[in-house]
Formats: C-alpha cells, sequence, structure tokens
C-alpha cells in the first residue's frame, strides 16, 4: 500500500521547502522529496561532507537555517530521491519516486511542484570541449564541493550571477581571465531603481565589480564568447563584440584559459507541470514557457500548484514567499489553514518578485544571439548534433520541437532535451518566419529522470539508460 | 594588491584523503565530496568521447541533468557530478579506447 499524504512536494529548495514548513505549521501530513542530500536547491546547495571546515557565506547561512527549520519541523524530507513520473489516481497523485536503486510510489491528495531551473546556454563553437561547464552550473561546484572548474577562468554570461561566479573564483584562490557579458552597462542602469529595493545585494554587487577591477580583471561589456578552442580541454576563448540586437559583429581577441563558465540565463524547469496537463504561457520576462498559474500558485488543475522558479524565474527571495503562499494554497484545498493568504505576504512576494524580474530582463535573449551558433556548432550535445543537421530537418518539413525529436533524435539523448530545446524551438521559430509562441517545448515523456528499466522491478542496474519513446507529432 | 574579495583558499579544511583510480591512474580526493570535484582539482577534464563523433566531453551542467559526466563504476553508468567519493573505488571512463 503507498503512503498517503495531505500535500506531496517536489523540491526542497527555498520554495518547496517553504511550502512545506507552512503547510506542517498548518496541520497537514507533508512530504517534501528532493534528489539532493539536504535541502536548500540551487541558490543555498549544501557544502558536500568533505568540507570540515570553510568560512560562511550569506548563501550557506540562510540555508542552514532553513535546514534547522524543516528538520524540527514535522514534514517528512524525502532526500536522494528522484521523481520520475507523476499520474492522477482517481482523486489523488501518484508520485513515482527512485530512491537506493529502487521505484516506489507515493500518494497526496494535493502536489506542489518547486522543482526550480536549469540553465539556457546558446552553443557557441567548441561549447563541448572539457573545461567549459555552465556559469549556474559552476555555482554547484563551488558551493557543494568549493571545487574550481579549472586555475585560469573565462566567465562569462547575462546577469548578477556572472558576477557572482567571478567573485567566487577568486574567493576559492582561482584566476579570472576575464568577464564576458552580452549585457551593456546601460542595461544595468535601467535595473538600478528595482535594485534600490535590495540595497544589500547591491552592496554585494557592488563589492564584487570594484574587486574585479581593482585586480584589473578585463570585463568584455555588450560581448560573447564566439568560441572556444582546446582539443581534450580548453586551452583558449576567443569573444566577439554584439551589435545592438545581440548578433556578433566581428572577431575581437583571443584569451588563454583553461575553463569557461558559460551561461545565457535560467529556464524553469516545467516539465512535471507538462506531465500533470498544466497549460503553458510564453513569457520571456520569466525565462521563456511557464506553466499558467495565480500568484498564489494555483493552477487550472484541481490540487496542482507551482511556485519558485520552476512557476518563472523571480529568483530566490521571490522564491521562498512564492513557496509559502502555495502551501497555504494547498492546505486550503485539503481544508486546513487560512482560505485567504495574508496581504501582507501578497505584498512581500510581489515587491520580490519585482526584482526578480529586473534580474530575468539581464538574460531575455536578444533576436541575433543566435547568430553566435554557426552552421556548424553541435546544437544537441547528445547526439553531436550541428546546426546544420537540424536546418536540413527543418527544411525536409519539421515544424514543431517534437517533430525535428523524432526525425533526428535531438532531444531524445540522454539529457532528454534539457539543454538543445530551447535554442531548436527558437531555431524553427526563426528559419520559417514564425513567432516563439507558435513553437512550444515538446511534449516530455516520462521518466523526469533517467530510470533504469531494472529499478521498476526492484534489482538496479546503471546500464539501461532508457531513451524515452518518441514524442507524438 | 588591495583585495576586496579576499581569498579563502586557504580556510578550507577537507576530512581526510582517499585514493581512488579513474582509467588506472591514481586520483586523491576526499571522501564525501563528488567524484567531479576530485577529478576536476586534479586537473582531469575529458570525462568521456561522444558515442557518436567520439570527441573529447566533460563535465557540462553539474547538477546531475545533462549526462555529459557520465563514467562506469563497478560496470554501471552513473553521473560523476552525483557520485560520492569513497577509498579504493574504481572509476572508468566511456568510449575511451580503454575501455573498447
Ligand atoms: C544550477 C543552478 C545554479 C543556481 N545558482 C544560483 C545562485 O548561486 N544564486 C542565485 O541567486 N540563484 C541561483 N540559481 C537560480 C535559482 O533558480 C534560485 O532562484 C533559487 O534556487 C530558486 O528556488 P526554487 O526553490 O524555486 O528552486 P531550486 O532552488 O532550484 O530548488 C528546486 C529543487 O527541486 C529539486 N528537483 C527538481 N526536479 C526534481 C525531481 N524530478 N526529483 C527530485 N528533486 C527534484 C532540485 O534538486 C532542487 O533542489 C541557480 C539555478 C540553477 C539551475
Ligand atoms: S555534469 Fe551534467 S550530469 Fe553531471
Amino acid at each position: 500500500m503507498a503512503e498517503i499524504y495531505d500535500i506531496a512536494i517536489i523540491g526542497a529548495g527555498p520554495a518547496g521547502a517553504n511550502a512545506a514548513l507552512t503547510a506542517s505549521e498548518q496541520g497537514c501530513r507533508v512530504v517534501v522529496i528532493d534528489e539532493q542530500s539536504k535541502a536548500g536547491g540551487q541558490v543555498w546547495r549544501v557544502k558536500s561532507a568533505a568540507i570540515a571546515k570553510a568560512p560562511d557565506t550569506p548563501e550557506t547561512v540562510a540555508g542552514n537555517a532553513l535546514r534547522d527549520a524543516l528538520s524540527i519541523s514535522h514534514a517528512v524530507h524525502m532526500s536522494d530521491t528522484q521523481v520520475w513520473q507523476i499520474e492522477r489516481e482517481a482523486d489523488d497523485w501518484a508520485i513515482y519516486v527512485l530512491a537506493a536503486g529502487r521505484s516506489r510510489k507515493i500518494m497526496s491528495r494535493a502536489l506542489v511542484l518547486a522543482s526550480g531551473a536549469r540553465e539556457f546556454v546558446q552553443p557557441v563553437p567548441g561549447w563541448t570541449t572539457p573545461g567549459v561547464v555552465g556559469l549556474a552550473g559552476a555555482t554547484a561546484l563551488i558551493k557543494q564541493d568549493m571545487t574550481l572548474p579549472g586555475q585560469r577562468t573565462v566567465v562569462s554570461g547575462t546577469g548578477p550571477l556572472v558576477f557572482f561566479v567571478a567573485s567566487e573564483v577568486r574567493r576559492h584562490g582561482g584566476t579570472v581571465a576575464a568577464i564576458v557579458t552580452p549585457n551593456h552597462r546601460t542595461e544595468w542602469l535601467r535595473a538600478m531603481p528595482f535594485m534600490a529595493a535590495r540595497p544589500d545585494l547591491l552592496w554585494r554587487g557592488s563589492i564584487w565589480i570594484a574587486d574585479l577591477m581593482l585586480a584589473r580583471v578585463p570585463i568584455f561589456w555588450g560581448y560573447a564568447v564566439s568560441e572556444v578552442s582546446g582539443g581534450d580541454t580548453v586551452t583558449s576563448v576567443e569573444v566577439c563584440k554584439l551589435g545592438p540586437y545581440g548578433a556578433p559583429i566581428g572577431r575581437v581577441s583571443t584569451i588563454h584559459a583553461d575553463s569557461v563558465c558559460l551561461g545565457n540565463g535560467l529556464i524553469p524547469a516545467i516539465e512535471a507541470a507538462q506531465l500533470a496537463g498544466v497549460p503553458l504561457e510564453h513569457r520571456p520576462d520569466l525565462g521563456g514557457w511557464v506553466p499558467r498559474a495565480d500568484s498564489d500558485g494555483k493552477t487550472s488543475i484541481a490540487g496542482l500548484f507551482v511556485c519558485g522558479d520552476s512557476a518563472g524565474i523571480r529568483g530566490a527571495a521571490a522564491a521562498e514567499i512564492h513557496g509559502k503562499l502555495a502551501g497555504l494554497s494547498a492546505c486550503a484545498f485539503v481544508g486546513k489553514g487560512p482560505s485567504v493568504a495574508p496581504v501582507g505576504m501578497q505584498r512581500r512576494y510581489a515587491r520580490a518578485a519585482r526584482f526578480g524580474m529586473a534580474m530575468t530582463a539581464l538574460s531575455i535573449p536578444k533576436p541575433g544571439s543566435d547568430g553566435l551558433t554557426t552552421p556548424q556548432t553541435i546544437m544537441c550535445r547528445c547526439e553531436s548534433l550541428t546546426r546544420d543537421d537540424i536546418t536540413t530537418e527543418i527544411a525536409a518539413g519539421a515544424q514543431s520541437s517534437n517533430a525535428v525529436k523524432s526525425g533526428l533524435r535531438a532531444g531524445m539523448g540522454p539529457c532528454g532535451g534539457k539543454f538543445c530545446q530551447s535554442a531548436i524551438a527558437r531555431l524553427i521559430a526563426k528559419t520559417e518566419g514564425r513567432p516563439e509562441t507558435d513553437v512550444p517545448p515538446p511534449t516530455p515523456r516520462p521518466p523526469l529522470r533517467p530510470v533504469p528499466t531494472a529499478a521498476l522491478a526492484g534489482d538496479f542496474d546503471y546500464a539501461d539508460l532508457p531513451i524515452p519513446k518518441p514524442a507524438p507529432l | 594588491m588591495i583585495r576586496l574579495v579576499p581569498d579563502h583558499a586557504t580556510l578550507i579544511n577537507r576530512t581526510a584523503c582517499v585514493e581512488f583510480e579513474f582509467d588506472g591512474r591514481v586520483v586523491t580526493g576526499h571522501a564525501g565530496e563528488t567524484v567531479l570535484a576530485a577529478l576536476m582539482r586534479a586537473g582531469i577534464r575529458h570525462l568521456r568521447d561522444a558515442p557518436t563523433d567520439g570527441a573529447p566531453r566533460g563535465a557540462f551542467c553539474c547538477i546531475g541533468l545533462c549526462q555529459e559526466c557520465l563514467v562506469q563504476i563497478d560496470g554501471a553508468r552513473i553521473e560523476s557530478c552525483r557520485q560520492i567519493v569513497s577509498g579504493g573505488l574504481t572509476v572508468q571512463s566511456l568510449g575511451r579506447p580503454a575501455d573498447g
């Protein structure tokens, strides 16, 4: 017999963990499931057990407070547990999880999705060279294992994350070869009025930039990485200036480095919401396609709630409060707690969301930024498919992400399309002169995480990474 | 030179060292960290070859999604960014000449 909870929550980041705390305070039986070993999500990722002692950062302090609160609450925290499928079963939700090589089913009356985000990287020649890691990915390596991707790193990307990562590289004893950001200083000036609401972050950001300037780290504003060179490891990086619409305009300098952090903002992780049938909308100001939901996390599907960055990229501070709001909505659904969230909480959420969206705005892809992906650039890393391969498929009649996926297997490799589908959808839209709203992401197929088929039978063998079946056209 | 962001590298204390093998080479790591972190600090970035074009690949997303960092441990394929280091682990790369 599967365990039955009032509320199940996927993700124990700031959003999901706060949803869990709020709902258990209201007397609900709550389970919060996360594949990480501890709560904290991406922003407050816990340090590994190999770190005996290290200086605290604002992220470790906030994360420890959240982990302490969760450990003394009544919420059940299933860590090291991956959700790979969700299904409706009568009026309840069936959640299939994989832990320690075994799959099992958990039942709940309400389901809160707080699965966060993943990063978007515009493919450039050489981005598959070992030593190139995602910009957000680098934060995971640095926070969890206090390890750098190399000794001399080019840090490239949009928004505040590029300065955070560069300063973390310096704090961990590495050298920042250069900072490369497609943003112009004028874009940051436009964000300033919103920054005024967060003097703490404004101050922290100013320190990072002043420190980089004192260390004479070159900062390339309005530039992008246009090519990474090297065989089995990065040896150099070429950067180029971008035109007013973000298109590369001429080759400029070569920088010697052994590693690169590369990122172009975040995309909400919406697969679970798609599986549950929540309608999507195209919101570039929230990171792309998002599940349609109210500010209290309610969706059009009874008993299903979304919050945090998986509902649209609004950042960690908004995710915390959004989690509380969605937690209360889920409580109300199962008949517990207040029917309306406190006005103060809603107001604080709106304020935090405004700040977060001003940061997200710095990462909205510009119309010409796909020009960085040359015809010979690999777009689908899993199947080594180039832009040319995909354009040929589009010319042959593939008009949707699903069609490209079943024709070429782009998006059907082990990553499940997580790192190519946004760039491919944009390519389809551009090639066919259609708006991006016309090319939704492909229909997701379970598993949400690679599940060895043997795990379903109870015996686990990692050698059986299942390839999802082709999506229907 | 004045630093506004201090260098904390020397203030990081790690647990005792353990040794494991990557393609026959002895790598030193710390129990509890990821195999990926230990390999990165040892300067090993090339983790496998892509199945279609044989080009070198290494970790990319660092959070268990992209599958670029897959390695073989005890005959099983696992993401090195999620596998925890323990002493005596034997790690092999995928698709490199060594394993045919
Ligand atoms: C790699 C990465 C690094 C980031 N680093 C920073 C940073 O340094 N600073 C910053 O301000 N913002 C960072 N962000 C942005 C981040 O999205 C924050 O805004 C914040 O963490 C969002 O909180 P959240 O609770 O909505 O999601 P998250 O914090 O992402 O939490 C979601 C949780 O859900 C879990 N999860 C998702 N799917 C499943 C599944 N199928 N099964 C089990 N568990 C699952 C994940 O393990 C994760 O812990 C980062 C984002 C990413 C993708
Ligand atoms: S680096 Fe992406 S799964 Fe490990």
